[in-house]
This record gives structure tokens, C-alpha cells and sequence, in this order.
């Protein structure tokens, strides 16, 4: 039943055309193509790219291009935001249109959730955890490429709506009715659509692939409870993972279907109900703050031992709080929609669990604050970032207590209350973890150390500027300025502080540019890693070299306790030298492989044909994808030795016996 | 695949099945159990779509007018059998019976081609009597949610079609073993989803 004046999926034009902006893109993007095709043809390395990255199925590996790719997300991400904040800075602005306003207010939610914050997870995960639990691999190496690739792919097919068909603007949650045909036609939605869709099926093979990994191949002695705190974070994020991805799966193909083929699952008409989509959406969209912001805590727990010189103080009950978080998590969705109306006895009972969810946070931070108590403290940059999301946290899950009352949850709504909000507890706790992260991983990951001077300055920009931003937008909050305003006129009272907020952004955007001047910095002048060891870390991942060999232990480590590092560390000085070393056994690999990106080449085509309704090109590719799934269920030689003379070498290389 | 430790066990304790034989298909089994787990969640959340609105048929066809019980009991039978047959396959495997194992699978998917002919059969019949998917919230949640199932059963015919042919070829070993051993958790999970469906969609329809 489609309303009169809708006029179907059809683009208007098929490239975005009429704001200077995009054109000012699309000339960016064709030169910085030009670019790349024109490096990687003179310096002849385009095989050096085929063979030792897109076909690639190392974790490091993939961890790293993880990194690049949350960081280039960040950054449009981050582009998007000040152009909104530049928009709100004075009254009646008219530095945007309307209509770009929404598709920046929706890709800037998009981005950051699902293309900046998730990978930048993944990143950490695949970087990380192999090395911690003494594993050469995670448990599924090639279902890991093709995750990554899932990623990869979805992200440009968000991005390429920018400058083709053009962006989602029905915001980052996509409500139903809005977002169906009759009031959201043409390819802008279905982008948004699809490139979640893709990449939300990398991302539960992530969830299924590290809980394996996790259970069944940490090193012989490592018992559950002695496993890094980073590891029990991505443990139970891995679970929120398996359990909260397929309720979105299910909601964005209903609405797919609905504009696809005029079914009514959140219509008006025809006895659609819109409020399932909200409920299915947030069933989902609750873990997954979780799922962002539990490996940032296990990044805090094991950066502040490290640079505490401490153990943490109260491992189990950290534990204990993370699993607990991860269970509640599941109870808390309706918190978003208070506002639907379900009654006094549905909203008090999410108001209270959502309630409950502060008192396992507030224990790991009391075992944060206690960990430092009488610790030898250093304040590296990794430790400064620590430091800088406690406070940040503890306002950001204050307001969340006040968002959870639900009663009071009906004056803040939608307001830039709830705005400053989640940005202080997703920039707050998901940021600053990341950014901690890679600082304390960098050398890991690279061989050398990042210039700890430039990032203070970054910190500190960041930081304040984060303040600066957020603490206005509360207040602008409580007086009654509501989401997604486009312009306001003179005279509300809110224009000082939307001014303030608006410097905050800029400096927060300051802060990033250092990250990525010290990260250019330090390729040329950083320190060399060359104990493996920079931070005298506990964790097993430190006493590899850096950056660790592709078959990462050429021994797999045998150990006794927690933190197994530090003890094999302490052990070492004082001269209880352990028995002779076993000798060295050829290793099991996997070998590379370029179907991983190939199927996901094929997943962004036919997602690219269902976005524009090509069936010409959406089906052909569906059967590609088949058929790269038959070939790979007939391979039979999939991996490899490495004999024991080469691992010979490759460790006497890196100066290790 | 398996990295941690070697690829087969150092002692093969003759109780332990081949499929869990080596640390390779020990991982995948274990995995393909967790991705189960997801797929459970996402016919969970299908059928709660269906609970909600099969009452909403606008006007149109409600479910007393379109189920009709010999046929849906038909398609129950043979899905249930085909789940059976599939079990006898993985016993001739642990046997190391390759003929029987063989033979066993070609009934399964024999059934499961039974099962998708009357449920394609069903769907072509309703839409011919105007129910189609565009014409009421009931018919979008009905369509999709046994539509799903039914691609679900269609991609495990093929998948067997292809464990088949490397059966054949490759007879049965460790790898082999193990996907047999997958294969069968797919199926008789989707079995376990269309008891579901039964009861929910179909006895839950013709009940009123």
C-alpha cells in the first residue's frame, strides 16, 4: 500500500550532486585513489599487499588493519561531529542544509558505533588476546579475515553513500515508521541497511570465533581464573556478542523486507507494529554498549596493574563484576523507551535493573583506585588515559542513575541531557580504554614506543576539551534543547553555552590530530622496543619480541599463576632457572588465503545491488558468495609446518635462543 | 584449525570418536555449537514478531483460513523422519560404515527435498488465494518466519549434497567425520525450530 507521492527506491541521480561540500569529497576521493593506485604501482607493491595483508589470516595482522581502518573512522566520524557542532555554535546557522544535517547526525552515530568503536575493539582483541593466553593463533584464522573483510566492506558501502544515492538520515537507531518507504524513499536508508547487515555477520563470527579461542586454547596452566583481566572482558563481551547481534540481524532485515517488498512488520498500515523494531533494536543496542566498553575496562585493569607495579587488587570480584554486568546488560533495554508508555510495572522493574548495573561498575572502580593505592605508580600516557576515564566515568554513570529513573526520564527524553550522557560514558569509557590501548600496545604491535610528550599534549586536549563539550550540553539539557535540533533561534538562553560546547569539539579534534602527529612522529624518531618488554608488563604478551613472530611462542608457555610474566620475570632474578628447555617442534600454520576478501567483495556487491534494487547484480553475487563457500568446504590442504630450522633462525633474528 | 597443540592427539584413546580426534575438529564442533546458539536467538526473535502480530491480518486471510492440517502434519512427519534418518547416518559413520553412511544421508536429503516441494507447494497455494506477505502484518511474519526455516533447510541440503561428494571421494576420515558430525547438529537443530513452528504457527492457528 504505498502512499500517494512515493515515488519507489529510485535515486533521483545516481551521484549526490548540489552541495559544494560533497563535490569538494568526491574530487578528495578520486585524487586520494589516484594516490594510492599511483604509490603502490611506482614502488611495485602491489603483490607485497596481496600477499602479506589482503589474503593474510595472522591476528596481528588483522588486528593492525583493524586499527587503521577504526582510525580512518574515527576521523569522518570526528568530521561529522564538528560539522554538526560548527552548525549549533550560534543561533540561526545556516552552515548546513537541513537535509545534510540529518545524514551527518546519522552517519556520525552509525560511524562511530559500528565502524569506529567496534573494530577498534576488534582490534585490541585480535592484537591482544592470542599473545595473552599463550595461543599462536585465534581458534578460526580464516573466519577471521573474513570478518575483518565483512567490516571493511560494510564500512565503504556506509561510506560510499556519501557521495553516491546518498547518506541514511533517519538516525543511527533508524526508527520505523520514519525510515519506511513512504517517508524515507530512495537508496539512503537501504545503505544503512545492508552495511550493518554485513558487517554485523563479521562481527558475531568475532563474538563465536575469540569465546573458542578463549576456552579452548589458552597455554597449558592457564587455568581460567589466572587468564589477564582483558581476556575475562573479551570473554564476556564475546558472549554479549553471540547473544545480542542476531536481535538485530532480525530487525534490520524486517525493515529491509518492508522496503524491499512492501511487507508490514513496522508499517502503520496493515497492522504493522514499529514498537517491535525499537524493542528488537534495543535488545541489541543495549549489550552492545557493553560490548564496546567491557574491553575498555580490561584494558584499564591491566594498564593500571602494569603501571602500578601492582597486582590488581580484587581479581575475582573484577571478575565477578564483569560477568555480572554482562547478565544484567540483557535486562536493562527498555530504559531507551521509557516514553513508549508500557505501564508502572514494566518501566519499574527496567528502571531498577538498570539501577543495578552501577554497583558492579562501582566495585571495578573502587578495585581500580585500590590497585593504585600504595602502588609505584608511572604516568606514562597509557596510565594518564586510565586516570582521565575515572572521573569521566563516575559523572557519565551518575547521570546514567538519573536517565534511570523513569519517572525523571520523562523530562530528559531525547534531550541534550541524554546527549552528554552517552558521549561521556562511550567517549569516556570506550575512547580513553582504546587510547590507552594503543599506546600500552603500540610496541607490540609495531617495535617501537610512541612519543610520550606529544601524546600528553594530546591527552590533555583531548581531556579538557571533552569537558569543555559535554558539561554545557547538560545543562542545555535541562533547558529544554532537544536532540537532533537542526537551529535554534536567538534568545532561548542557549547560545553562550552552545558556543562553549562547540570549542570543546574543536579541541577535542585538536587532541586527535596530535594522536595521529605522534603516531607520524614516532615512525621516524620513536624509540625502538628492543627488550619486547617496554612497560616491565605482567602479561604474557611482553615476553615475546617486538613485534612478536607470525607463529607468535615458538615454546608455548607453560604457567603457574596469574599474571605469568611477572612471575616467570621474578623467578628468572632470583636464579631459579627453570629446567632445560624442551627442545623445538616444527609449528602448525595456516596458510593464507585471498577468498576471505574476495567473499566479502562479493558480499559488498550484492549489498551494493540490493541498496539500488539490481537484482542483475545482487543475485549473481549471492551465488559468488555460495560458491566461495563450496570452494572452501572442498579445500583440503589448508595449513602448513615451519620447520624447525626456520623457527631457528626467526628466533635467533629477534635475539632470542 | 588447530595451532596450539598438535594436530592429532598424542594418544588417541580409542573411545573417542573420530570427529573429536584431532584439536581441529574439537574446535569447530565446539564452535558450530556457539553458532547455533546465535541462530537460536534469531528464529527467538522471529517468533516473537510472529506472536505479536498474527492476530493483525487487516482484513485479510487469517490463519483458520489458510492452515490445513494434513498438510502441515505431512511436512511435520517428514522433517521429523528425515532428523531420524540423519541420526542413523552418524551411527554408520561411528561404525565406519561408509555405504550405510552414505545411503542414510541420501534419504535425508530426499525427505528434506519432500519437505521443501509440499512447503513450497503451501506457499504457492496461499498466494494464489491473495495471502501474500504485502497483505497483512500476520503474512510478513509468517512468510519470513518459515520462510527462514525453509532456507535454512535448503542451504543443509546442499551443504549435505557436498559432504556427499567428499565422501565419496575422500571417504570417511577425520575431517569428513567431523563435517558429517556438523552437518547433523544443523539439521536436527532446524527440527528442533519447526517443533516450534509447529506448535507456535500451525497448532496455535487452527486452535482457535
Amino acid at each position: 500500500m504505498a502512499l500517494p507521492g512515493y515515488v519507489g527506491n529510485a535515486p533521483t541521480s545516481f551521484f549526490v550532486t548540489g552541495d559544494p561540500m560533497i563535490y569538494a569529497s568526491d574530487v578528495l576521493i578520486v585524487l586520494t585513489v589516484i594516490g594510492i593506485v599511483f604509490v603502490l604501482t611506482y614502488y611495485k607493491k602491489w603483490g607485497w599487499l596481496w600477499r602479506e595483508w589482503l589474503t593474510t589470516v595472522d591476528h596481528k595482522k588483522i588486528g593492525i588493519m583493524y586499527l587503521i581502518a577504526a582510525l580512518l573512522m574515527l576521523f569522518r566520524g570526528g568530521t561529522d561531529a564538528v560539522l554538526m557542532r560548527t552548525q549549533l555554535a550560534l543561533p540561526n546557522m545556516h552552515f548546513l542544509e537541513a537535509e545534510h544535517y540529518d545524514q551527518i547526525f546519522t552517519t556520525h552515530g552509525t560511524i562511530m558505533i559500528l565502524f569506529m568503536a567496534m573494530p577498534l575493539v576488534f582490534a585490541m582483541m585480535n592484537i591482544a588476546v592470542p599473545l595473552q593466553i599463550g595461543a599462536r593463533d585465534v581458534a578460526f584464522p580464516y573466519l577471521n579475515a573474513i570478518s575483518f573483510w565483512l567490516f571493511f566492506f560494510g564500512a565503504l558501502l556506509l561510506n560510499l553513500s556519501f557521495v553516491i544515492g546518498g547518506s541514511p538520515d533517519g538516525g543511527w537507531t533508524s526508527y520505523p515508521p520514519l525510515v519506511e518507504n513512504p517517508t524515507d524513499p530512495g537508496p539512503g536508508e537501504n545503505f544503512y541497511l545492508l552495511a550493518l547487515q554485513i558487517s554485523g555477520i563479521g562481527s558475531m563470527a568475532t563474538g563465536i570465533n575469540f569465546l573458542v579461542t578463549i576456552l579452548k586454547m589458552r597455554a597449558p596452566g592457564m587455568t581460567l581464573m589466572r587468564m589477564p583481566l582483558f581476556c575475562w572482558s573479551i570473554l564476556a563481551t564475546s558472549i554479549l556478542i553471540i547473544f545480542s547481534f542476531p536481535a538485530l540481524t532480525i530487525a534490520l532485515a524486517l525493515v529491509l523486507i518492508d522496503r524491499l517488498f512492501d511487507a508490514h512488520f513496522f508499517t502503520m498500515l496493515q497492522g504493522g507494529n514499529p514498537m517491535m523494531y525499537i524493542n528488537l533494536f534495543w535488545v541489541w543496542g543495549h549489550p552492545e554498549v557493553y560490548i564496546v566498553v567491557l574491553p575498555a575496562f580490561g584494558i584499564f585493569s591491566e594498564v593500571i596493574a602494569t603501571f602500578s607495579r601492582k597486582r590488581t587488587f580484587g581479581y575475582s570480584s573484577m571478575v565477578a563484576s564483569m560477568l555480572a554486568i554482562a547478565v544484567i546488560s540483557y535486562l536493562v533495554w527498555l530504559h531507551h523507551f521509557f516514553t513508549m508508555g508500557a505501564g508502572p510495572g514494566v518501566n519499574t522493574f527496567f528502571a531498577i535493573s538498570t539501577m543495578c548495573v552501577g554497583i558492579p561498575t562501582g566495585v571495578k572502580v573502587f578495585n581500580w583506585l585500590f590497585t593504585m593505592y600504595q602502588g609505584r605508580i608511572r604516568m606514562t600516557v597509557p596510565m594518564l588515559w586510565s586516570i582521565g576515564f575515572i572521573p569521566t566515568f563516575a559523572i557519565g554513570g551518575a547521570t546514567g542513575v538519573m536517565l534511570a529513573v523513569a519517572p525523571a526520564d520523562y523530562q530528559y527524553h531525547n534531550s541534550y541531557f541524554l546527549i552528554a550522557h552517552f558521549h561521556q560514558t562511550l567517549i569516556g569509557g570506550v575512547v580513553y580504554g582504546m587510547f590507552a590501548g594503543l599506546y600500552y600496545w603500540w610496541p607490540k604491535m609495531f617495535g617501537f614506543i610512541l612519543n610520550e610528550r606529544i601524546g600528553r599534549w594530546a591527552f590533555w586536549f583531548f581531556n579538557i576539551g571533552f569537558y569543555v563539550c559535554f558539561l554545557p550540553q547538560y545543562q542545555l539539557g535541562f533547558m529544554g534543547m532537544t536532540r537532533r535540533i537542526y537551529v535554534y533561534p536567538a534568545g532561548m538562553g542557549w547560545t553562550a553555552l552552545n558556543l562553549i560546547s562547540t570549542i570543546g569539539a574543536y579541541l577535542m579534534a585538536v587532541g586527535f590530530v596530535l594522536i595521529v602527529v605522534d603516531i607520524l612522529y614516532s615512525i621516524r624518531y620513536g624509540e625502538r622496543d628492543v627488550t619486547g618488554d617496554p612497560w616491565d608488563g605482567r602479561t604474557l604478551e611482553w615476553s615475546l619480541p617486538s613485534p612478536a613472530p607470525h607463529y607468535n611462542f615458538a615454546r608455548i608457555p607453560t604457567v603457574t599463576a596469574r599474571d605469568a610474566w611477572w612471575v616467570m620475570k621474578g623467578e628468572r632474578k632470583r636464579g631459579e632457572v627453570k629446567r632445560e628447555l624442551e627442545p623445538l617442534e616444527p609449528i602448525h600454520m595456516p596458510n593464507n588465503s585471498g577468498r576471505p576478501f574476495i567473499l566479502s567483495v562479493l558480499f559488498f556487491l550484492g549489498g551494493f545491488g540490493l541498496v539500488f534494487e539490481w537484482y542483475w547484480l545482487a543475485i549473481p553475487s549471492g551465488i559468488g558468495v555460495m560458491v566461495c563457500l563450496l570452494l572452501r568446504s572442498l579445500e583440503y590442504n589448508m595449513d602448513h609446518y615451519i620447520p624447525v630450522s626456520e623457527i631457528k633462525r626467526t628466533e635467533a633474528a629477534l635475539g632470542r635462543s | 584449525m588447530s595451532l596450539a597443540h598438535e594436530e592429532v592427539l598424542s594418544h588417541p584413546d580409542h573411545d573417542i570418536p573420530l570427529e573429536y580426534s584431532t584439536e581441529d575438529g574439537v574446535l569447530k564442533i565446539f564452535g558450530f555449537w556457539i553458532f547455533l546458539a546465535t541462530d537460536l536467538i534469531l528464529f527467538a526473535c522471529l517468533f516473537s514478531m510472529y506472536q505479536i502480530l498474527h492476530l493483525n491480518t487487516a482484513g485479510g486471510p487469517t490463519e483458520q483460513d489458510l492452515y490445513n492440517v494434513p498438510e502441515f502434519m505431512a511436512e511435520t512427519l517428514i522433517l521429523l523422519v528425515s532428523s531420524f534418518t540423519c541420526g542413523l547416518a552418524t551411527l554408520e559413520m561411528r561404525k565406519g560404515h561408509r555405504g550405510a553412511l552414505m545411503a542414510w544421508l541420501i534419504v535425508t536429503v530426499l525427505l528434506g527435498l519432500s519437505f521443501i516441494f509440499l512447503e513450497v507447494r503451501e506457499f504457492v497455494d496461499y498466494v494464489g488465494r491473495g495471502a501474500t506477505m504485502q497483505r497483512s502484518a500476520f503474512l510478513s511474519s509468517f512468510f519470513t518466519l518459515v520462510g527462514t526455516h525453509g532456507c535454512h533447510v535448503s542451504l543443509g541440503i546442499l551443504w549435505m549434497l557436498s559432504i556427499l561428494y567428499q565422501l565419496g571421494r575422500r571417504g570417511i576420515q577425520a575431517i569428513t567425520a567431523r563435517k558429517v558430525f556438523i552437518v547433523g547438529l544443523y539439521w536436527h537443530f532446524l527440527d528442533v525450530v519447526w517443533v516450534f513452528i509447529f506448535t507456535v504457527v500451525y497448532l496455535q492457528g487452527v486452535m482457535h
